[in-house]
């Protein structure tokens, strides 16, 4: 546990040492590279910057508005006759749509229920399993200005709701 | 996108309207737009850096080499982009980080992907197959080890904080491969792209 929280944290550092001491071996302007790149990366930034302010203010309003609960309740009931936990819906609705309030979501249940219960495991699984759909959607089609997405939404749904489904049964399971 | 969109935040006010929760729509919409510039100029700073390096990697050759050792995986997900296009080495250093946790590293490349894939094309403000398929697989997240969820976990006291990485890799090859099958299906049988 120790080992993989400690190769995590040394990941970046290692990649960051490879990446310049393989181009200073191969004799490259390294620090004029660098300067091309991150100059192009501040632009990708700041393009995406109006597309992230039109989204979370988005999210925020559907997350104020009370819908996203409405949703949760609601679809609870749905899946209540499946043997769905009801506790780890709205977790799964959050993270669609926005991984720091499903987070929030998240520690809530390790206060109530604890982190080693069922239900704070099945939500940890369930939360590294799945992705933010609409956000992630959102800033790539936005960045290249497509506005037909075709068919990713429903193949976004479809993985995810494997990746739900997975989780639940995994952690129900052993 | 614009109905996506749109349709959130009329459904938003909507019901917030119905549920008279109208004052506590406008804080938050404020505060989320406020939040989303400080996100960015977050971003910003990690994305030069990484874009930076990338560029360092790029010109060394490491990018190519990684992108050759993901291709035959990049030609199966992907039979339309073409072999060592600048959009698949942009891909598989996505699919990459992503794999290793690497978000903030995940994300530049990713956008950078999508924006090559855009100059394949002809259409313009249509998805591609390509990216479509790319973004679905993207979603469905890959990912070796949830670091952030361990260290949740410790902070709130589980006696193995890691236990949850077994199930965590299942599941999440177990959503990777529902995306797959989903592309290849729909690569097999969809319409063809006009």
């Amino acid at each position: 546990m120790n080992l993989i929280l400690y190769l995590s944290e040394a990941v970046i550092p290692i990649l960051v040492l490879l990446i310049v001491g393989n181009g200073l071996m191969h004799r490259q302007h390294v620090y004029e590279d660098f300067l091309e790149g991150a100059k192009s990366g501040i632009r990708t930034a700041v393009e995406i910057m109006p597309t992230l302010i039109g989204l979370m203010a988005a999210v925020g309003i559907l997350r104020a508005s009370g819908f996203l609960d409405f949703i949760s309740g609601w679809l609870g009931k749905v899946m209540a006759a499946t043997g769905f936990p009801t506790e780890l819906i709205p977790v799964a609705v959050v993270k669609m749509f926005s991984s720091s309030a499903a987070t929030g979501l998240l520690l809530d249940i390790y206060k109530t229920h604890g982190a080693d219960s069922m239900l704070g495991r099945a939500a940890s699984v369930m939360l590294s399993s799945t992705e933010t759909i609409f956000y992630t959607m959102s800033v790539y089609f936005m960045s290249v200005k497509v506005k037909k997405t075709r068919y990713t939404l429903p193949g976004a749904l479809f993985a995810t709701t494997a990746g739900i489904v997975a989780s639940v049964f995994l952690v129900w399971k052993t | 996108m614009n109905y996506l969109w749109g349709g959130m935040i009329l459904v938003g006010v909507v019901y917030a309207a119905m549920t008279g929760n109208l004052g506590a729509v406008t804080d938050q919409a404020l505060a989320s737009a406020k939040e989303a510039v400080s996100l960015c100029l977050t971003m910003t700073g990690a994305m030069a850096f990484w874009v930076g390096l990338m560029k360092i990697a790029e010109k060394g050759g490491m990018v190519n080499r990684a992108a050759s050792a993901m291709g035959p995986i990049l030609r199966f997900l992907f039979p339309s982009v073409p072999e060592n296009s600048t959009a698949g080495r942009y891909m598989a250093t996505n699919m990459v980080s992503n794999f290793l946790g690497l978000g903030w590293a995940a994300t530049p490349a990713g956008i950078s992907a999508m924006k090559e894939l855009k100059r394949l094309q002809k259409m313009s403000n249509q998805a591609t197959d390509a990216m479509c398929d790319f973004l679905i697989i993207n979603i469905s997240s890959l990912q070796l080890i949830p670091v952030n969820i361990i260290a949740y976990r410790s902070q709130y006291g589980a006696v193995s904080p890691a236990a949850i990485v077994g199930p965590a890799i299942i599941a999440t090859s177990i959503s990777t491969l529902a995306a797959v099958i989903f592309i290849k299906l729909r690569q097999a049988f969809g319409r063809v792209e006009k």
